[in-house]
């Protein structure tokens, strides 16, 4: 990369853990350098729960990393000195106040006299296309014409950086679609001040139509996974052979975790895969994998990720959990992009429901880690039940306290499925199931009167 | 209609409000000034009425300012300042389930102390028993509203810089407004009640409607009691409609919600303040500059703080200076009241302990007959629109009226029917705690979702059996909720309902409540402390016993979740 401009925002070494009590480290974010330089738009890419909203905050000056620094052109972040702002996923818009007082408030918190505050707003509200709406309040407007408040308010500061965290993935598809475009047109007419946008989103093919350089963080902790230009020509044609190609390749990295990619004409900064890891679970439900095995089967065993996404109308955020699962489980096996179906997976889309859960429970204690911890422990018990508590003690040595909710909710659908054991809600424990039938003999299903 | 002439009612109603607002104070201030009355006379005539009812609502209003000024503060406190959450929030919970009635003899003498020879002091005592009973709710909305502030929108306040002025004004306070409305409702509601009651308490006659009906009750005098209830309807129905209305009505932009709702409450008060020139002149001639030369102070002090940055260090040091000069005062407090405690003669506790097993059984057969008839009563209305339509408005106005005011009244009609105040405290407990009940129950009942009433009738689930798999756990949750009001208040009630000074007579019935007050009319002040304290152990203790586990229960199993 070319080093002669200097970075309006220099990332250095920055990292996210939490200490537990006991002095253990979970780390959220690894160690990351990374520079926003002024004449690009930045894309971050990356799976959901991967810590890339933190990274946005910490960039911004809103969080502090736990070591590392961050600098705004050379002196240390704060959130008084950067000329950022935000454009939020959920628009973050005060409902009492109209759509005038909203973009004016950010130029009262500066001491604007009235006069100039009002012409300012109105201004800025005639660019983002909103005017007419000036005494509206938020809850009249639609989802679009609420983002276009959040434009309008993130604008009216003039901000060198304008950050936006999933500023589209709360709209409908075509709303979408026609704000990136106004978004796109705003900053290559230079229309406004702006000198660099940071955009934080799942959606690979938004990251690929707006952005001149892409980073992809991979996940548990976040790191930079790749980190690339895109020098497509504007306006970008989603059905180019170069576009697809760089979509495709997109979705490689995000679903090889321990290979290092070379990118094709750039010097990605390829990590090293992390240390020995506690296994961790794909948030996917069993409903979501039957689907996609059933799927595959009909479309003859294997299939492009991208392809998949297309016909499923999914997201890669939604998508992913659910292929990373069937290869968890031994169903799937992953390849260049591509998902294939196995020997196992077969027999499990093929079954009836009986067999499915005698299937997916041979599965799940063969794969998974914390199922077979809980297997093992249920079984050596004398009253066959332990607490809640005792699961989150487990996880709670590897993972931060939200994932290890997520953890637990996803470990309780896949393990009551498999009925390796039930869940009392009240009681907080995880009690031995009913032992289902015998494996393999569907013959011996017991007819009772 | 013509224009001016209906535009310029509103102003002049306000004009002639303001007037009168004005002399109000003159003549309130010249009273509580004046030297200390020990016994006021109480007026039975009819021009006394609005005089009284005026007093008494001006004890209301004091005390509710006083209440939302300390809540927002506390609140404020507990949610910004991790280490002082950490004890706040507790302390919070002990206090909100402390009954506050147990503490008005006690308080009403150290307020008389504090002010020998002034009216202000009893006056100041009322004040600081409504506001112990109405604060602590509020308190905690706005705390919890502070604490479900979305994350994103503190963020965005963050990023754009926003002073403390401009997040507390534009975020904090807006966010809070309609839990603190209606917990505000709930509390002057409340508030009602402990002036009637203290108004009537013995030794220290503060004229207003409470004394006023006690008067006319001491002397029989049905026509005074009937203008006085009428009186105190009237006065809550006005504030219905000239305060909480509009201020639902105004607070219903405050809702965090993404689309508009079809219907939205109004309130014919708020429009003719919209509508009033007055009230747009005085909004563009004063409230908008004064705002202005806010935003720029902040600002300024914005720029400036951020220059010097963190905490000072004096700051710290005064909190950890208040730090300790709390915790020394509570804990010679502590010591105090522990050498009280050991100095009383064991037939004392013996005395109280059957005074609590008194009590509790009355508040629970209580409980019991509240729910016995509100059960099917409030079922048949939630279930029937129609009856709901007439039966409802009714309640309301039923259950606006102060149990404490009408005290003297039933024990009047006890008395006459040769009833002793053992039976007569629990139609005097029930009288103000059924209510709760009753409305939990009518908002249970309602909540059940029709499917599951047709999926019954498909399953020709009759009867009994309707009630055991349907409406029951229905509305247990509601029904928890009305029950632990209900306990509290009845625990509460029964300070004034187990002992009572009628026409000139002592009448009382075994229980903690009655030795409470019995005790500060002997003046044995170690007795009532000990008592007090028994009274709220025994409260808090049920509360998390019983109470509290019921509620996790109809949380987690019985909540119908959408």
């Amino acid at each position: 990369m070319t080093e002669h401009v200097d970075p309006i925002i220099r990332a250095q070494a920055v990292e996210k853990f939490y200490v537990q009590p006991d002095g253990n480290r979970i780390e959220v974010i690894a160690p990351v350098d990374l520079d926003v330089e002024p004449g690009k738009i930045i894309t971050l890419l990356g799976p959901s729960g991967c810590g890339k909203s933190t990274l946005l905050r910490i960039l911004t000056g809103l969080s502090k990393p736990s070591s590392g620094e961050v600098l705004w052109h050379g002196t240390p972040i704060t959130s008084q000195n950067a000329g950022v702002a935000i454009v939020f996923q959920s628009f973050a818009l005060f409902p009492w106040l109209t759509v005038l007082d909203n973009v004016e408030a950010p130029l009262e918190a500066r001491g604007v006299p009235a006069m100039e505050r009002h012409k300012r707003a109105l201004r800025i509200l005639d660019t983002v296309g909103l005017d007419g709406f000036e005494s509206a309040y938020p809850k009249e407007l639609s989802g679009g014409m609420k983002q276009r408040v959040g434009f309008a308010r993130a604008l009216v500061v003039e901000p060198e950086v304008l950050f936006m965290d999933e500023p589209f993935s709360a709209l409908d598809v075509l709303t979408a679609e026609s704000l990136r475009n106004e978004l796109l047109e705003l900053w290559l007419n230079k229309k406004m001040p702006t000198k660099a946008i940071f955009i934080v989103t799942h959606n690979i093919e938004e990251a690929v139509l707006l952005a001149d350089r892409v980073i992809v963080l991979g996940r548990n902790p976040a790191r930079v996974r790749a980190d690339f230009p895109v020098e497509l020509a504007r306006p970008r044609d989603r059905k180019s052979p170069r576009f697809v190609e760089l979509v495709d390749y997109i979705y490689k990295i995000m679903t090889q975790p321990d290979l290092a990619l070379a990118v094709p004409g750039s010097s990605a900064a390829a990590q090293k895969p992390a240390r020995q890891k506690y296994q961790m679970i794909p948030h996917a439900r069993v409903g979501g994998i039957t689907g996609l095995l059933e799927l595959l089967q009909d479309h003859g065993g294997k299939e492009d990720l991208y392809r998949l996404a297309e016909v499923l109308i999914m997201d890669a955020e939604d998508l992913l959990p659910i292929v990373e699962a069937s290869v968890l489980l031994g169903f799937a096996t992953l390849k260049e992009g591509d998902v294939e179906i196995s020997a196992e997976g077969t027999r499990f889309a093929e079954a009836d429901i009986l067999t499915r859960k005698t299937l997916f429970r041979q599965a799940a204690l063969k794969h998974i880690v914390i199922l077979q911890q809980i297997d093992s422990i249920l079984h050596a018990k004398t009253d066959h039940s332990i607490s809640q508590e005792f699961f989150y003690d487990i996880l709670d040595e590897h993972f931060s306290q939200d994932e290890v909710e997520r953890q637990f909710e996803t470990a309780m659908n896949w393990g009551r499925y498999a009925e390796i054991f039930d869940f009392d809600r009240e009681l907080h424990r995880l009690v031995l199931a009913e032992p289902i039938s015998e494996p393999h003999a569907p013959t011996t299903t017991p007819v009772q009167q | 209609m013509p224009r001016p002439s209906a535009a310029a009612l509103p102003d002049l109603i306000m004009f002639s409000g303001g007037l009168a607002l004005f002399y109000g104070i003159v003549q309130v201030s010249r009273n509580w000034l004046g030297p200390f009355k020990p016994q006021v006379e109480i007026s039975r005539s009819l021009g006394a009425l609005p005089v009284y009812a005026g007093y008494s609502l001006l004890r209301i209003a004091f005390a509710y300012v006083l209440s939302l000024l300390f809540a927002v503060t506390y609140g404020y406190i507990a949610a910004y300042r991790p280490r002082a959450e950490r004890f706040m929030i507790p302390l919070l919970d002990v206090l909100q389930s402390i009954p506050v009635l147990s503490f008005l003899p006690g308080v009403m003498l150290a307020m008389a102390a504090l002010f020998p020879g002034r009216q202000l002091g009893v006056e100041m005592g009322a004040v600081l028993l409504i506001f112990t009973g109405q604060v602590w709710n509020m308190a905690f909305s706005f705390y919890a509203s502070l604490k479900s502030i979305p994350r994103e929108m503190r963020e965005a306040a963050t990023i754009y810089r926003f002073n403390w002025w401009q997040r507390f004004l534009q975020i904090e306070l807006p966010f809070a407004t309609i839990g603190l409305v209606w917990n505000s409702m709930m509390s002057v509601a409340g508030a009602w009640f402990f002036l009637m009651a203290c108004e009537q308490f013995s030794d220290f006659k503060l004229p207003g409607l409470g004394s006023y009906l006690q008067t006319a009750a001491d002397n029989g005098d049905t026509r005074s009691i009937i203008l006085g209830i009428l009186t105190m309807i009237a006065v809550i129905v006005l504030i219905d409609q000239f305060v909480w209305r509009p201020v639902i009505a105004w607070a219903e932009k405050f809702k965090m919600e993404q689309v508009e709702s079809a219907s939205t409450p109004t309130s014919w008060v708020l429009d003719v303040l919209r509508h009033s020139r007055g009230v747009a002149l005085f909004r563009k001639r004063a409230v908008r500059p004064l705002r202005e030369q806010m935003v720029h102070y902040f600002a300024g002090r914005n720029e400036a703080r951020t220059e010097s940055e963190g905490e000072s260090s004096a700051a710290l040091w005064l909190w950890r200076v208040v730090g300790v000069a709390a915790l020394s005062a509570i804990g010679y407090a502590v010591v105090r009241v522990v050498m009280i405690l050991t100095s009383l003669p064991g037939s004392e506790f013996q005395q109280i302990g059957i005074g609590l097993a008194a009590t509790f059984l009355r508040v629970n057969i209580t409980l019991v007959l509240g729910a016995l008839w509100t059960i099917p009563v409030g079922v048949a209305i939630g279930f029937n629109p129609r009856l709901a339509r007439i039966a409802q408005p009714l309640a309301q106005i039923a259950a606006s009226v102060p149990a404490t005011a009408l005290f003297p009244v039933v024990l009047l009609v006890l008395i006459r029917l040769g009833g002793g105040l053992g039976v007569g405290s629990i139609v005097l407990l029930l009288l103000g705690t059924q209510w709760y009940i009753l409305f939990n129950v009518i908002a249970g009942a309602i909540a059940i979702p029709t499917d599951l009433k047709e999926a019954a009738d498909v399953f020709g689930i009759r009867g009994w059996e309707r009630w055991r798999k349907l409406i029951l756990p229905g509305i247990f949750p509601f029904l928890v909720t009305g029950m632990i009001t209900a306990s509290g208040g009845a625990w509460n009630a029964s300070i004034v309902a187990e002992y009572f000074h009628f026409k000139g007579q002592i009448y009382s019935t075994v229980g903690i409540g009655s030795m409470i007050s019995a005790a500060t009319d002997a003046k044995n002040f170690n007795l009532l402390l000990a008592s007090t304290i028994a009274l709220a152990a025994v409260v808090v203790t049920t509360n998390r016993l019983l109470w509290r586990r019921l509620y996790r229960l109809a949380e987690t199993r019985f909540k119908l979740e959408s």
